[in-house]
């Protein structure tokens, strides 16, 4: 801790943790208060403290894209930052997804096309194809292969995952 | 060959029924069955029906697509802890001492335990980098991590290898045995098997038939090649994990698991309780392929941490523990000599295999080369070869997949000796009827006249046509149940401990039940997953739908005779009359004359009624039954094809096109089968261009234990995917459908294989086919090997 005494000094920064501290996190447009220690990644707190467990964890470092959330509309691994770093911008989670019960076209297309097996990898899958659609309307086939690229899916959904992303977006359009 | 029992024989008497039999696109017959009274008439084919065999959507999908599914790693108890395991950091190493102290004052820290017991010479011994040293349980997942590298192991280390061809030799380190003496050596070394061990080398396990010597000699042409397969990771998204709660009254486990019968029993089995003590759950189920089977040494800890601790304890593992510590697909080396005559005719099949699947055994390569083909002459001789690496197990479709991959080649190679097109060689030596359809349609698809000699393409980037078969025993598991209840407000439900792993099984009873009782599948409420039901087939070996959706059919259909008899009272006609459909129950001959079904369940005398079926032997036998698995008469088939092109300046292979054709029976829900069959080819892409678990020489670690460097499949290399299903009846069972999970993945890597000599006209032999390879084997650059 005199380390940090000392950085906070040299910095002029405030110094927080090790021991949790309390934050505010917009997430699916609530405003949630939470404790967590500040090493907590934003992926934990979702999962952990705010029960929202839609969002998967399953590498825990970048490479599989289960975790995918919306921060401010950008995709981005929720394993990947901390929860501290959010700040003031609006998380969106596969929960926050479906308005009033009423699925997302993508979410519709998703279970029409049959776009899952066992199901673990497919909120951040679509996370991304609704992040996509939001972004591009008329995407190609290359467009819903490169949004979707960084995610793994064991089971090999992705045929499937692309089927259903270009069939929801021209059900948005019609 | 075949020897089919007669159903009579069983207990309980049967009537003669008249099913449809055949593949569909070929054309129908009527084959004569035994048939237990207590089952349903036969079913029709799919054409005939309103919901089995049609593309009905996941009844779990809209829990799926908003996160709403519970999966074991959401799970959540009342005063959890968190487990974590202390794993060996060395390949091989005696353990003098582990000190806990340190760990067990952390304020965090309920319990720690030992797994590995110094004081005790066999236990004191860790073989492979992973293996679980102690565990500790935690208020909190990182106040385990904090009291778990607290934990001091003081390790006397002993030589190690964890390379296949050095672990055969003479002088190499033994896995076993350096550091016990020979009495307890023997003992030490698993699944034995009544297999001589000599060194790290176990085996042969033999499986002979003729005299291959003779066939040898008989041969016109004789192909000889050498195959390597690398081992494959699982890599299930959801990690392996466990939420395990001992109290006084019983063990309650959730757990992601392929198999929630199999696991209770392991668990009654391991902590001496009685089965109806032990309840396992698992909803939301991430992936298994083969590696959540079983309880495994984590559910072995997590359930010893809870015991001890006295509260619920979660165990999931993180993603380095996965790639070195919940199993994984075998490597192989395996030589092949195949001798046949000028016309194709098989003279002889020899093959000789060592693989290694680490400290364990199962390495060998299935039996493509024993029964694919038609050949008088047949040797196979398989190792398994001991190295200090985490166990091996079963991985869709194990030894078949990796024996597929030398075998198909050598056919291929022959035809080209041959000069014979490799689909009429297969036609000449494949008895199999299925797979000849398979061909035929999917050479059709894929364009097979335009094939063109070796290395036509003249540019650098080369295109190629390949392609492969599959073989899979269709399997069943006798002790499946299944349980459906009618509630008096006409609510129904299907029962069963069997768990969807992905496969989409919810959805495929709900059809059933659906088909029988005349409603929709969406009124139809499912319940799997927990072992208060029936007990339920695994989800391995591509056995779910053919062991669980007869007794399904079956139960579904006495509660129907309950009702029709009900409703026969009130519409004064004969129940043999009456028919279920469109939610009515209605007089077959007059559909307008009828009520609905809840007024049928209306009319019962108790607020529910229910019916438990059990899965009955194949009408016309098994080829054969261990305890409760059993194996149809009929082989699962499959053949694909695969259109690839080869940069030959970059050596990148990309695969173009992969037509698929398969056979499952009855094919019970089209758009899920078609999932189930991509999704096999996919693995067996990824297994043919990318999968390899890099282990270090010099410190037996595994360099890429985590989803980056460990290279998988992505969405940029799949390619368009044609799935094409046989409908083929044989009169079976009261479903008459069979599995599909495992033949879609064994077929993929030779025909790619295949496709990429088409392409350069040089044979890859070893997996995976990285661009390195590629330019090593077009002479671009030196071999590393």
């Amino acid at each position: 801790m005199m380390e940090s005494a000392e950085a906070a000094q040299s910095t002029g920064l405030p110094v927080i943790g090790p021991e949790a501290i309390t934050m505010t996190l917009e997430v699916n447009g609530e405003h949630r208060t939470l404790q967590v220690e500040p090493r907590t990644t934003l992926a934990e707190a979702l999962r952990g403290p705010l029960t929202l467990t839609g969002t998967k964890i399953a590498c825990n470092r970048g490479a599989c894209s289960a975790c995918t959330v919306w921060l401010e509309g950008v995709t981005v691994c929720s394993c990947m930052m901390l929860a501290l770093d959010v700040g003031t911008r609006r998380v969106t989670t596969i929960e926050g997804l479906a308005k009033n019960g009423e699925l997302h076209p993508v979410q519709s297309a998703f279970i029409e096309h049959d776009a899952l097996q066992c199901g673990f990898c497919t909120p951040g899958m679509v996370m991304s194809c609704t992040a996509l659609l939001e972004r591009v309307p008329h995407p190609t086939t290359a467009d819903v292969e490169e949004a979707i690229s960084g995610h793994l899916c064991r089971c090999g959904t992705y045929p499937h995952v692309i089927a259903a992303t270009l069939a929801a977006a021209k059900t948005r359009q019609a | 060959m075949i020897m089919a029992t007669d159903a009579t024989i069983r207990d309980g008497a049967t009537r003669t029924e008249k099913f449809p039999s055949g593949i569909v696109s070929v054309g129908l017959r009527e084959v004569e069955r035994q048939v237990p009274l207590d089952e349903p008439p036969p079913l029709a084919p799919n054409a005939a029906l309103a919901v089995i065999g049609k593309s009905i959507p996941r009844h779990n999908g809209r829990a799926k697509v908003t996160g709403a599914t519970l999966f074991t790693v959401d799970v959540s108890l009342p005063g959890m802890l968190h487990g974590r395991i202390v794993r060996a950091t060395l390949p091989h190493a005696r353990i003098r001492a582990i000190d806990t102290a340190a760990a067990a004052r952390h304020p965090g820290v309920l319990t720690v335990m030992l797994v590995a017991r110094p004081d005790d010479p066999a236990s004191a011994i860790v073989r492979y980098i992973g293996a679980p040293v102690a565990a500790i349980a935690a208020v909190s997942a990182v106040a385990a991590e904090e009291a778990a590298a607290l934990i001091r192991v003081d390790y006397e280390s002993l030589p190690f290898v964890v390379d296949l061809d050095r672990a055969r030799a003479a002088d190499a380190p033994l896995v076993y045995g350096a550091s016990l003496g020979p009495a307890a050596e023997q003992s030490e070394i698993p699944f034995l098997a009544g297999l001589p061990v000599n060194g790290n080398v176990r085996g042969p396990a033999m499986d002979n038939r003729g005299d291959t010597t003779q066939g040898l000699a008989q041969a016109a042409i004789i192909v000889e090649g050498e195959f390597r397969t690398e081992v494959q990771t699982h890599c299930c998204l959801e990690p392996h994990g466990i939420v395990a709660d001992w109290r006084p009254d019983g063990l309650t486990v959730h757990m992601s698991t392929q198999f929630t019968a199999g696991v209770r029993h392991e668990l009654a089995q391991a902590f001496g309780l009685p089965l109806h003590r032990v309840r396992v759950i698992v909803d939301g189920m991430g992936g298994g392929f083969g590696s959540k089977s079983l309880l495994g040494n984590y559910g072995r800890i997590a359930v010893g941490l809870s015991r001890q601790a006295r509260a619920p304890v979660r165990l999931i593992l993180d993603r380095a523990e996965e790639q070195m510590d919940s199993g994984n697909r075998p490597g192989t080396w395996q030589r092949l000599r195949v001798g046949a005559r000028r016309d194709g005719s098989l003279t002889a099949i020899s093959l000789l295999s060592y693989g290694t699947a680490g400290i364990t055994v199962g390495a060998g390569l299935g039996n493509n080369a024993q029964a694919l083909y038609t050949c008088p002459n047949v040797e196979s001789s398989q190792y398994d070869v001991f190295i200090n690496a985490g166990p091996g197990c079963a991985m869709r479709g194990p030894g078949n997949t990796p024996g597929a991959w030398g075998l198909e080649q050598t056919i291929d190679e022959l035809a080209e000796r041959l000069a014979i097109d490799p689909l009429v060689l297969r036609d000449r030596i494949d008895a199999s009827p299925t797979r000849r359809e398979e061909r035929r349609i999917g050479a059709e698809r894929i364009g097979w006249q335009r094939r063109r000699p070796p290395a036509a393409d003249t540019g650098p980037v080369k295109r190629g046509l390949g392609m492969a078969q599959s073989l899979w025993g269709a399997n069943v598991q006798i002790n499946s149940a299944c349980e459906v209840r009618v509630m008096r407000d006409g609510s129904v439900e299907v029962l069963s401990s069997v768990q969807d792993i992905g496969t989409g099984i919810t959805t495929v009873l709900a059809q059933v039940v659906a088909e029988v009782l005349g409603l929709r599948p969406e009124a139809i409420t499912v319940r799997i997953g927990d072992t208060e039901f029936p007990a339920g087939p695994p989800s391995h070996g591509s056995r779910t739908t053919a062991s669980i959706t007869p007794p399904a059919r079956t139960a579904a259909w006495r509660i129907l005779q309950t009702l029709l008899r009900g409703a026969a009272e009130t519409l004064h006609v004969s129940a043999a009359d009456l028919i279920a459909r469109d939610g009515r129950i209605v007089v077959r001959d007059e559909p307008g004359h009828g009520i609905r079904f809840e007024e049928a369940a209306a009319l019962l005398r108790t607020d529910r009624i229910s019916e438990v079926a059990s899965r009955s032997d194949d009408y016309a036998g098994f080829r054969r039954r261990v305890g409760d698995a059993a194996v149809a008469l009929e082989d699962l088939g499959g053949v694909q094809f695969a259109a690839v092109a080869v940069d030959t300046e970059t050596g990148i292979i990309r695969v173009e096109r992969v037509v698929a054709v398969h056979d499952c029976g009855r094919p019970m829900n089209p758009r899920q089968i078609e999932s189930q069959v991509q999704g096999g080819v996919l693995m067996g892409i990824s297994y043919a261009l990318f999968e390899n678990r890099i282990l270090d020489q010099h410190t037996g670690r595994m360099v890429n234990a985590n989803l980056e460097q460990y290279k998988l499949l992505g969405s940029r290399e799949t390619p368009a995917i044609d799935v094409v299903v046989l409908e083929n009846y044989q009169g079976q069972s009261a479903t008459d459908a069979y599995g599909i999970a495992e033949p879609a993945n064994i077929a993929t890597a030779p025909a790619i294989g295949n496709a990429v000599y088409n392409a350069i006209g040089v044979r890859l032999r070893s997996l995976p086919m990285t661009p390195a390879v590629v330019l090593a084997a077009l002479g671009k650059i030196p071999s590393r090997s």
